[in-house]
C-alpha cells in the first residue's frame, strides 16, 4: 500500500480538486486501483463536497483541556495568573477567571493553585467520520471553529484511514493535505511515500511552493510537483520548471486554468467526471499516469 | 481600529484585499501585519524594505543531569508529552513543547533550566506609500505558528498605531483565532463556490464565538453560483465589496501587482470599504 499526500503551502492552488480527480481516475477501468481517501484539511474540509459521501460512522474527537476556576474554592491569591504564560487568566473584582480562547491547556495553574480551585476540563474539539464515497472509503473530519489540536485530529484520521487501507489490502491512500507548513501539515505528511506539490505559477504560489518543498525535504519526504493554472503566468510556470530542474524534482503535470473546475465543484463532482475531455481533465489524466509510474514503477 | 482579513478557505484573496485596502488608506498610516506566518505573501504586493528583525524564541526545558533524580514529575505535569523519563534518562522533544514552564516550576530538584528554541523571525520595515509593514516567518520544520503570531501582535517596532490590518492565515483553528482575537472587525474574503461558501460559514461561526462583527468581500464574482449571497442574506451579514472574476486581474496578481494598481477605479471602493467599516463600528459602539 502506497501513501500519496497532496500539499501546496499556499491555499487555494487546487489540492482538493486534484485529490478528487485522482480518486476518480484511480477507479477507472473497473477500479484498477483500490483506494482509501483521507481529507487532512480538518479546518476546512472540502473533499466531501465533490465525493458525495454517505456517512457510515461518526465519532466525537475529544482533545486538549482547558482550565476552569471554581469561584467557591478560589482564595484570590493570584498564583495562577503569575504562572500563566499565555495571558489566559483574567483578574476581576470577584476573583480570577480563564479566557478559554487564550488557554493552551498547559495546566501550570492547576499545579500551582494552593487551594485546588483549578480543574482541567476536556474539550470536545470536533468529530471525525468514515463514509462510503463513489471512489472508495473517505475519512474526513470537522474541527470545531476555534479549536486547537488540528495536528492531533489529522494524525488520528490518518491512522484510521491507513488501517482500513491495510485491512482491505488497498493499493493507495490519498491524503488531501491542509495549506501551510506547520503542525497539521507535518502530521499530514508523516508516513507518506510521496508528496504531490500543487504549485500555482503566481509569485505568491512560487514563494510558498519553495517553503513546502523545503518542509518536505526537512522530513526526508520525496516530492513530485505539478503546476496548476499554468496560463496564469508563463513566466511563473517557467520559473517552476527551472526550480524543478535545479532541485532534481520530477514535474508530473501542467494543468491549464479551466472554468470547468469551479463548474464541476458547483455540481458536486470532480472535474474529470464532469467534463472528461476538457483541458484540465486531459492534463490531470496524463499526470495520473506519471504518478502511477512514480508510485508503482513503469508498466 | 484593528481589522483582521480572514477567509476559512485558502486562496480566496485575503492578501489581495488586505494589501489593496492598505494602499487605499495609506494616508491613515496603517500598520500591515502579515500573520500568515506559514506562507507569508503580502511582501510581494507591498514591497517593504525590512530594517528591523527579531527572533521568536520559545523557552524549552533543558535538564541538569547532575541535579535530576529521575522522579518523573516533569513528564507527569507536561500536558503535551514533550518530556519522557526512561529510568534516569530524561528526553525532551522541543517541537512538542508549548513553553508553558510548568515542568520548571514543578521540578522538586530545581534541575530544569529553560533555553531558547528558535521558532521563527519577525521582520519590519516601511512599504510602498509609507505603509508600515511587519510580518512573522515560521522556521521550516517547526510546527507551531501561534507563538509567532502572538509575538508579532505584541511587537511594537512602530510604537502605537491607530489603524492595523492583520492578514490572517487560512483555516479556522488556533492560528486564525490568534489573528482574530483582539480585533475590532473581521473582514471575510470568499469566492462564490461551494468550497468558498462552506469555509465562509465556518469562519463566520468562529468570529461569532469570539464576539466579533463581520463583513464579507466576494472575490471572483461570476465563477460559481449565488449561494454565498443567499447565505449572507439569510444570516444578515453585509457584503461590503465585490470583485469580478477576470483573467486580467488574475494575471496581474500572479505577477505580484496590487489590485488597485491594475484597476485604479477600485481605489475609491476600497477607501469606501474602510469608511463603511469605521461607521459600522461607531454605530455598534453607540448601541452599547
Amino acid at each position: 500500500m502506497k501513501q500519496l499526500v497532496i500539499l501546496s503551502g499556499k491555499g487555494g492552488t487546487g489540492k482538493t480538486s486534484i485529490a478528487g480527480a485522482l480518486s476518480h481516475l484511480a477507479n477507472e477501468n473497473g477500479g484498477s486501483k483500490s483506494i482509501v481517501i483521507a481529507d487532512a484539511d480538518v479546518d476546512a474540509a472540502n473533499l466531501e463536497l465533490i465525493l458525495s459521501p454517505r456517512y457510515t460512522q461518526r465519532e466525537d474527537f475529544w482533545s486538549g483541556k482547558i482550565a476552569a476556576i471554581d469561584q467557591e474554592l478560589c482564595e484570590a491569591c493570584g498564583e495562577c495568573m503569575q504562572v500563566c504564560r499565555f495571558d489566559a487568566i483574567n483578574e476581576a473584582s470577584d476573583g480570577y477567571s480563564v479566557d478559554p480562547f487564550a488557554c493552551e491547556g498547559c495546566a501550570a495553574c492547576f499545579y500551582a493553585c494552593p487551594s485546588e480551585a483549578v480543574t482541567m476540563k476536556d474539550q470536545l474539539a470536533g468529530a471525525w467520520f468514515r463514509s462510503d464515497s463513489r471512489y472508495g472509503v473517505l475519512y474526513h473530519a470537522a474541527l470545531r471553529p476555534a479549536q486547537e489540536n488540528s495536528g492531533k485530529l489529522v494524525t488520528l484520521l490518518k491512522q484510521r484511514a491507513k488501517q482500513r487501507a491495510l485491512d482491505k489490502k488497498c493499493d493507495l491512500l490519498i491524503v488531501d493535505g491542509p495549506p501551510g507548513i506547520g503542525c497539521p501539515v507535518i502530521s499530514a505528511l508523516s508516513g507518506a511515500d510521496v508528496a504531490l506539490i500543487v504549485a500555482e505559477p503566481s509569485k505568491a504560489g512560487v514563494h510558498d511552493m519553495r517553503r513546502i518543498v523545503d518542509t518536505a525535504d526537512h522530513f526526508d519526504l520525496p516530492c513530485v510537483l505539478c503546476v496548476n493554472k499554468t496560463d496564469l503566468s508563463t513566466e511563473g510556470s517557467r520559473e517552476i520548471e527551472g526550480y524543478c530542474r535545479d532541485k532534481g524534482l520530477k514535474q508530473v503535470g501542467a494543468i491549464p486554468f479551466d472554468i470547468d473546475v469551479p463548474c464541476a465543484m458547483a455540481q458536486g463532482q470532480t472535474v474529470v467526471a464532469y467534463r472528461p475531455d476538457g483541458p484540465a481533465s486531459l492534463a490531470i489524466r496524463e499526470m495520473w499516469r506519471r504518478i502511477e509510474a512514480v508510485l508503482w514503477g513503469p508498466e | 481600529m484593528i481589522l483582521t482579513v480572514a477567509s476559512g478557505k485558502g486562496g480566496t484573496g485575503k492578501t489581495t484585499i488586505a494589501a489593496s485596502l492598505a494602499v487605499a488608506i495609506a494616508d491613515e498610516f496603517p500598520l500591515y501585519l502579515d500573520c500568515d506566518v506559514e506562507a507569508p505573501n503580502a511582501h510581494i504586493f507591498l514591497s517593504p524594505e525590512f530594517t528591523q528583525t527579531q527572533r521568536v524564541n520559545q523557552l524549552v526545558p533543558s535538564i541538569d543531569e547532575t541535579r535530576c533524580d529521575g522522579c518523573g514529575r516533569c513528564a507527569e505535569v507536561c500536558q503535551y508529552h514533550a518530556i519522557v523519563v526512561l529510568g534516569d534518562k530524561v528526553l525532551v522533544f522541543p517541537e512538542l513543547c508549548h513553553g508553558c514552564g510548568s515542568c520548571t516550576l514543578q521540578c522538586p530538584q530545581r534541575a530544569i533550566e529553560e533555553v531558547p528554541n528558535v521558532l521563527g523571525l519577525l521582520e519590519a520595515g516601511t512599504a510602498r506609500e509609507g505603509i508600515r509593514f511587519a510580518r512573522g516567518v515560521l522556521e521550516i520544520g517547526q510546527p507551531m505558528a501561534v507563538p509567532i503570531i502572538r509575538a508579532l501582535k505584541r511587537w511594537g517596532p512602530f510604537g502605537d498605531i491607530d489603524t492595523v490590518i492583520r492578514d490572517a492565515p487560512p483555516g479556522v483553528s488556533c492560528p486564525v483565532v490568534e489573528t482574530m482575537s483582539g480585533a475590532d472587525f473581521v473582514l471575510l474574503v470568499t469566492e462564490p463556490t461551494p468550497f468558498g461558501l462552506h469555509d465562509l460559514h465556518l469562519a463566520v461561526q468562529l468570529a461569532g464565538e469570539l464576539g466579533l462583527p463581520v463583513g464579507v468581500v466576494v472575490n471572483r464574482e461570476g465563477i460559481g453560483d449565488g449561494r454565498v449571497d443567499e447565505y449572507c442574506r439569510s444570516v444578515n451579514i453585509p457584503v461590503l465589496l465585490r470583485i469580478p472574476f477576470s483573467e486580467r486581474i488574475g494575471r496581474a496578481l500572479a505577477r505580484g501587482e496590487n489590485l488597485v494598481e491594475v484597476l485604479p477605479e477600485y481605489l475609491p471602493l476600497f477607501r469606501g470599504l474602510y469608511v463603511d467599516i469605521r461607521s459600522r463600528l461607531i454605530e455598534r459602539e453607540g448601541m452599547r
